[in-house]
């Protein structure tokens, strides 16, 4: 438990907070609000006049079977980008945990893709994979893929998870590093006495010590995917091709800013809100429990 | 079980060498504790045997094999850690199997022998509690029970005691005697304790700055100790030294007193005399200028500097004493007590 501690009233402890709390207004509530308020409204083809309908926006998402595709393909997306990039940060936490010379240098350079721009990733993913000019199609082509993600809309799903996944690898390394240097030492090497060998000690030991880590990093990637990929499928693919790489949040500015449906692109955000707020509560529950283990 | 050669051991990290042409021979069964003070290598040594450190120079033989490139699956060892190191997500009962588990024991087997194991260290109702259930007396039992299940040919212990009370810490090390002696398992203890050195071990390996200063059984280390050190280090209270100068059979004390002994040494040395080997005697050469006395029931210490000079000097002596500050008090010491050694090199010189 936090202590309670009074000060006595004065007004510097508002002011301090003061700015802080004009940008979350401004920038969250004062947005969110609209969100919810748009939602409930419907505007006529022509955008000449607006009519109050209540819930008439998201019945209507329910019954949209495209809606409830993207729905399916979002969770797709996620799992695959969770996972993939978890799974590749385990591997090389792992291996950084055992390198003794010039670890630093290791370390570094793979924090760096982190610091790159969302856009920017998507961009260089691009040229990589671009049909015609990139390196990966060409050296494809000798295995006998033909890859042209234009057309292609499973190697469109596969370019966006990896791109978005190898954006993730960063940071999910740097929590998975920390994990397994807070395990003792001695744990590892009493593992190594009685007999079990590197994969063991990773398969019985550090995967399981790491766990608490590893569910928190699973919520924190599905709310990266679900929310903060848009930069990346904007610039690889916008969506396409056929709506094959258009995710929740894709599909929002798609249909507010594209298709000018002001009202069923807020009832999208709005659903948006709820699911992350409630993977918001999960992950604060999750925190408050590892506190105590 | 299995006898252990250390031959011209040595250890250095980058430019450092911790350890310094380290030979030793251990026998099969036989409890060999290294003690030292700390940072001295026991530590090191103690891991380079288990494989957990990597050999500089000079090789680790366990039985007539060469372990020095075998990894510490692979040396038949169980180690015992100061933090005891058990496995955290893991109940007593997987903790103590883990190891026969992987070498591919039946179930049945392990069960019979983690249940063995526990009955003998009476850890039997706690075999389904994770260990932070447990206190941490049970906890050392349980790293014990992990290494005995496994029923190793070397036995290395960690400082196994040093985070259990005064009181545990006196229970343990007797149990661990015992286990010992029962399984008849080479073991190797460090300890920076001597009182749990002299006790535990057949043999002690003296360890100072990286260099073995003496290998030998606790009474040879008492009785004839090599150096300036083991001298210092072994034996409490420790033992006096006193600057002398020896000729010809006579010692002579800086403030002049003359004993008889010392051999065929000859020179300025450095005397050692233990303060339980002083004797109360009226008419005795040693003159002891009393500060302070310390009863501790059965024996009394008498503090003080030998008389004329300002070298420190403590007896000890049988029941209750008591003298004043300023007492003169005169002692004897059988010529067999004096300890000589080179004041330069630490070395014995009556040998
Ligand atoms: N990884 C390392 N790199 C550099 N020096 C080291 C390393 N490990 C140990 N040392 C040095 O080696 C020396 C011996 O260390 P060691 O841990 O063996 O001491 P110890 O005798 O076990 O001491 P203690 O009783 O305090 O446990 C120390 O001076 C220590 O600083
Ligand atoms: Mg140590």
């Amino acid at each position: 438990m936090l202590k309670r501690v009074h000060f006595p009233s004065s007004l510097l402890p508002y002011l301090l907070v003061a700015p802080q709390i004009a940008i979350t207004l401004v920038f969250f509530i004062w947005p969110a609000s609209q969100a919810v308020y748009q939602s409930f409204l419907i505007e006529d083809a022509f955008g000449l006049s607006t009519e109050f309908v209540w819930f008439e926006n998201f019945e209507l998402l329910f019954e949209d079977d495209i809606y409830l595709a993207t729905f399916g393909r979002t969770i797709f997306f996620s799992a695959a980008v969770a996972i993939l990039s978890m799974s590749m940060a385990l591997i090389l936490a792992g291996f950084a945990d055992r390198v003794v010379r010039g670890a630093t240098a290791y370390r570094t350079l793979l924090i760096w893709p982190y610091a790159v721009a969302p856009v920017l990733a998507g961009a260089l993913w691009v040229f990589m994979f671009n049909p015609t000019l990139g390196i990966f199609p060409y050296i494809l082509d000798f295995v006998g893929v033909d890859w042209n993600h234009y057309l292609n809309g499973n190697q469109a799903m596969a370019l966006v998870v990896f791109a978005s996944a190898w954006k993730q690898i960063a940071y999910n390394f740097l929590f998975y590093l920390a994990a397994m240097q807070s395990i003792p030492r001695s744990v590892i090497e009493a593992a190594a006495i009685d007999g079990a060998g590197p994969i063991r000690r990773f398969k019985d030991f550090i995967f399981p010590l790491v766990s608490p880590t590893t569910f928190f990093l699973l919520v924190i990637n599905a709310v990266y995917a679900f929310f903060e990929t848009f930069g990346i499928i904007h610039a690889v693919t916008q969506g396409g091709p056929a709506n094959s790489t258009t995710i929740l949040v894709y599909k929002v500015f798609n249909d507010g800013f594209v298709g000018l449906d002001l009202g069923g692109s807020a009832a999208q955000s709005v659903i948006l809100m709820v699911l992350v707020i409630a993977m918001t509560v999960v992950q604060f529950r999750f925190v408050e429990r590892r506190v105590q283990y | 079980m299995a006898s252990i050669t250390l031959k011209d051991l040595v250890k250095s990290y980058g430019d450092t060498e911790v350890l310094h042409h380290i030979d030793g021979a251990i026998n099969d069964g036989e409890f060999v504790v290294i003690v030292g003070p700390s940072g001295c290598g026991k530590s090191t040594l103690l891991r380079m045997i288990a494989g957990l450190e990597t050999v500089t120079s000079g090789d680790i033989q366990i039985g007539d094999r060469v372990v020095n490139n075998l990894e510490p699956a692979n040396r038949d060892i169980a180690m015992v850690f100061q933090n005891y190191a058990l496995y955290p997500h893991m109940s007593v009962r997987e903790n103590m199997g883990y190891g026969l588990k992987i070498r591919g024991n039946s179930k049945a087997d392990i069960n019979r022998r983690v249940e063995e194991a526990a009955a003998i260290l009476e850890i039997g109702p706690y075999l389904d509690r994770k260990p932070r259930q447990l206190s941490g007396g049970q906890r050392q039992r349980v790293a014990m029970g992990r290494a005995i299940v496994r029923d190793p040919q070397v036995f290395l212990f960690d400082e196994p005691l040093s985070n259990l009370d005064a009181k545990l810490r006196v229970q343990m090390r007797l149990e661990i005697r015992k286990l010992q002696q029962r399984l008849g398992v080479t073991s190797i203890y460090v300890t920076h304790d001597q009182v749990e050195a002299m006790t535990l071990g057949d043999r002690l390996m003296v360890l100072n700055g990286g260099y073995v200063e003496q290998f030998g059984t606790p009474i040879e280390l008492y009785d004839r100790p090599a150096t300036l050190f083991v001298a210092g280090f072994i034996g409490s209270p420790s033992m006096n030294f006193l600057p002398a100068e020896v000729a010809s059979g006579m010692v002579t004390l800086a403030n002049g007193a003359r004993l008889a002994g010392g051999g065929t040494a000859s020179g300025k040395v450095t005397l050692g005399l233990r303060p339980e080997h002083l004797i109360a005697d009226e008419t005795g050469p040693i003159e002891i200028n009393v500060q302070l006395c310390e009863q501790l029931g059965a024996i009394t210490l008498l503090h003080g500097h030998l008389s004329g000079t300002d070298v420190e000097c403590v007896a000890s002596m049988p029941g209750h004493v008591s003298a004043a500050p300023g007492t003169l008090m005169r002692f004897a010491i059988a010529p067999e007590h004096l300890h000589m050694f080179d004041t330069q090199s630490g070395k014995r010189v009556d040998a």
